[in-house]
């Protein structure tokens, strides 16, 4: 085939997936939330926003990805120079760390739920030993600091691994010459990490923050699965306009503003890490 | 070489050719009901293996129940034979698009059931099906702790009140439960028992004096119920694991209770207030859409799940009971009788003020709940002011009824047009 031509077929599929499942469907979703059955309106937005929980969940969402992302960011970073330096065993490791990546959202919730509930791990465990008389409500509205932390540390065991196996790919790709020439003019391991491996590293840091602060602002089958109806998200919102309520132009005016703040937050990741044309390995 | 590939392939394609076709020829009961796994094969092996066609039994949730139901009926053709589901998911959907069932000859024993049928139109848009309530169970170990002189076949709200005081105190944990989880069925609390049984009403009282005084009791309640209650769903669970020891909850969220240890536990009507014992019935309905495949087998298999044989072994599979009049076997499984002795106990006694399921809201039953359940978790897990709170979430409940035009339904006083809040 023609070598000018190959490229475009190749990507043909893949554009063609994209346009039928997530292009057209967006215009639809769009049209939605600017539309009540008379034309053009912000109608659905109004109520979105005016409701009295909207405020509660944006909060609770964005101190979720708040705490939690640079959490898996460092976690992740430690993890991937760890495994980078390994010599034998690597890809047991690796395997281990990601197996988190292979359970469903609903199913890591119920995870730390059976740990965390009344009759859970740990609650029988600090019965056992002797830390408590009686089964504590951890989870409860009385709680809310534990439910965010559980939620929280839910999300940072199940999530982190994405993260994980970005950076892992990106530490392979930055040749070992760098390495050698540092370690020849003396530079420690925290000097060579801050001045090799964290700016040749940028690219991946990029797709990894965008990936995870996206997916972050996505989160609610783990909360819904610890937290019940006590830790409103705007993604648990969604939910219930559209099938609690079955107010199809409110849930599309709220999954618009959810993608406004992801795109917003990626730009600002876009910015912030950019990498200098030319500049790339 | 190139034959035996072309065969394989020739094989295969006949064999999805036929599933394609035996799959059409059965009937689909697209339901709402019967949703967990016991409950769905016994439907399929204990109900309808009797029915006049082949059945494909499929329970969904809700939203994807009526998003594909939706999808069929924009399609203008559609796979779904029967649909199963509750009298608030049948007024949400518009009854042009369902077939009228009048020439059926079949129907509830009760009147205002089958009026409800009607969906404001003079037709039956679905037949009745089966129905069931919600009611109290306790824990044998909390009966000790009854208030003196309480008879627990009929409790005032004062009594369930001092009663898991008692309780509370004598166990050191609060041990009264409430399904106030995502999944839970905390909304029908407050509009079929705790507003009939304070205000005699629901919509028109919503926000009266009366309704204040129902929240303050039930903020004395929630003081003796487990915190973990707002991720409570189920309460046969909590039930069974001792987590709570009073609870409420739908009949048939209890079964399994009753069934596993039917000697631990005892069931009893709803508390009373001062404007009575407020309880509300609810109502499953079958219904055809317009887009059924096979219209003849769909109106067969309601004709063949409205007989009596059929309804006791629906109430075996669902502890939903029978719409239609039936003998009662003595052999019912624990669940059954226990929770039909209470309901017959709460519809029978004097004092009774059944609330009916809200009707003619349409595509907003689901506005109208969230009217009271946001009013319970900023009253309640909130801690905001009662009356603030009620004034505040009146303007959105009487929006939902301008909007919808729906009349009042019992037990508050009957309305010209659109149920005012007062």
């Amino acid at each position: 085939m023609n070598a000018r031509i190959l490229p475009y077929v190749l990507i043909l599929p893949v554009t063609l997936f994209l346009g039928v499942f997530f292009l057209y469907p967006f215009v639809l979703v769009a049209q939605q939330a600017f539309s009540t059955g008379d034309g053009f309106t912000l109608d659905n937005f109004r109520d979105v926003v005016s409701y009295w929980k909207f405020p509660i969940s944006l909060k609770n969402t964005l101190l979720l990805a708040a705490l939690v992302v640079p959490l898996q960011l460092a976690l992740s970073l430690l993890m991937a120079t760890m495994v980078s330096r390994m010599h034998r065993g690597r890809d047991m490791v690796l395997y281990i760390w990601t197996i988190p990546l292979g359970i469903s959202d609903l199913a890591a919730g119920i995870i730390w739920l059976a740990i965390f509930e009344q009759s859970g791990f740990l609650n029988s465990m600090m019965s056992g030993l002797g830390v408590i008389d009686r089964p504590m409500n951890l989870l409860s509205y009385q709680h809310p600091g534990i439910v965010f932390l559980a939620i929280a540390l839910a999300e940072i065991w199940r999530a982190t691994a994405i993260m994980l196996v970005i950076l892992v790919a990106g530490i392979g790709l930055i040749p070992k010459e760098y390495y050698e020439a540092a370690e020849v003019f003396g530079a420690s391991r925290w000097k060579q990490f801050l001045r090799i491996t964290l700016p040749m590293l940028r690219p991946s840091l990029q797709t990894a923050l965008i990936l995870r602060v996206v997916l972050a602002f996505e989160v609610f089958a783990v909360v819904a699965a610890l937290g019940g109806t006590l830790f409103p998200v705007l993604m648990g919102e969604i939910y219930s306009y559209q099938f609690d309520l079955q107010n199809n132009g409110a849930a599309a005016a709220l999954a618009l503003i959810v993608l406004a703040i992801s795109i917003f937050f990626t730009l600002i990741i876009l910015r912030v890490l950019r990498v200098p044309k030319g500049a790339s390995i | 070489m190139t034959l035996r590939p072309t065969l394989t392939a020739a094989v295969s394609g006949l064999a999805i050719f036929c599933t394609v076709a035996v799959a059409q020829a059965d009937v689909l009961f697209w339901s709402t009901q019967a949703r967990p796994v016991e409950e769905a094969q016994a439907m399929r092996e204990k109900v309808l293996s009797g029915a006049p066609a082949t059945v494909d039994y499929q329970p969904n949730e809700d939203g994807p129940w009526l998003t594909r139901l939706q999808a069929e009926f924009q399609a203008g053709s559609g796979s779904i034979g029967v649909l199963g589901s509750l009298h608030g998911n049948f007024s949400g959907i518009d009854p042009d698009n369902l077939v009228d069932l009048d020439d059926l000859g079949v129907a509830s024993n009760s009147a205002t059931f089958n009026n409800l049928a009607k969906l404001g139109t003079g037709h039956l848009q679905y037949v009745p099906w089966m129905q069931a309530t919600y009611i109290m169970a306790a824990n044998k170990e909390a009966l000790q702790y009854l208030p003196d002189g309480a008879d627990i076949d009929a409790l005032s709200y004062d009594q369930l009140i001092a009663w898991t005081a008692n309780v509370h105190e004598a166990a050191g944990e609060p041990k009264f439960g409430f399904p106030a989880g995502p999944k839970g069925l905390k909304h029908r609390f407050f509009q079929g028992y705790l507003y009939p049984s304070y205000t005699n009403g629901v919509v028109r009282t919503f926000a009266s004096d009366a309704a204040v005084t129902a929240w303050e009791k039930f903020r004395e309640l929630w003081a003796h119920t487990n915190p973990a209650s707002t991720n409570f769903s189920f309460m046969q669970e909590q039930l069974l694991s001792g987590d709570a020891w009073i609870v409420f909850d739908h009949t048939s969220r209890l079964a399994q209770a009753f069934n596993e240890r039917p000697d631990d536990f005892v069931a009893f009507p709803a508390p009373a207030g001062p404007t009575g014992r407020g309880f509300m019935p609810v109502l499953a309905g079958i219904a055809i859409p317009k887009t059924a495949p096979d219209m003849e087998g769909a109106k067969e298999l309601v004709k063949y799940m409205l007989t009596p044989e059929t309804q006791i072994a629906t109430l075996r599979a669902t502890s939903f009971f029978p719409v239609v009049d039936v003998d009662m076997p003595d052999d019912l499984p624990p669940a059954v009788q226990a929770a039909g002795a209470a309901v017959a106990k709460m519809s029978g006694s004097a004092d009774a003020n059944p609330g009916l399921l809200p009707a003619g809201l349409g595509d907003k039953g689901g506005d109208f709940n969230r009217v009271f359940v946001d009013s319970f978790e900023r009253i309640v897990l909130a801690g905001q002011d009662i009356r603030m709170v009620l004034d505040d979430q009146k303007g959105r409940l009487s929006e939902i009824m301008e909007e919808t035009g729906a009349p009042c339904w019992a037990p508050d006083a009957p309305s010209d047009g659109a149920c005012p809040v007062e």
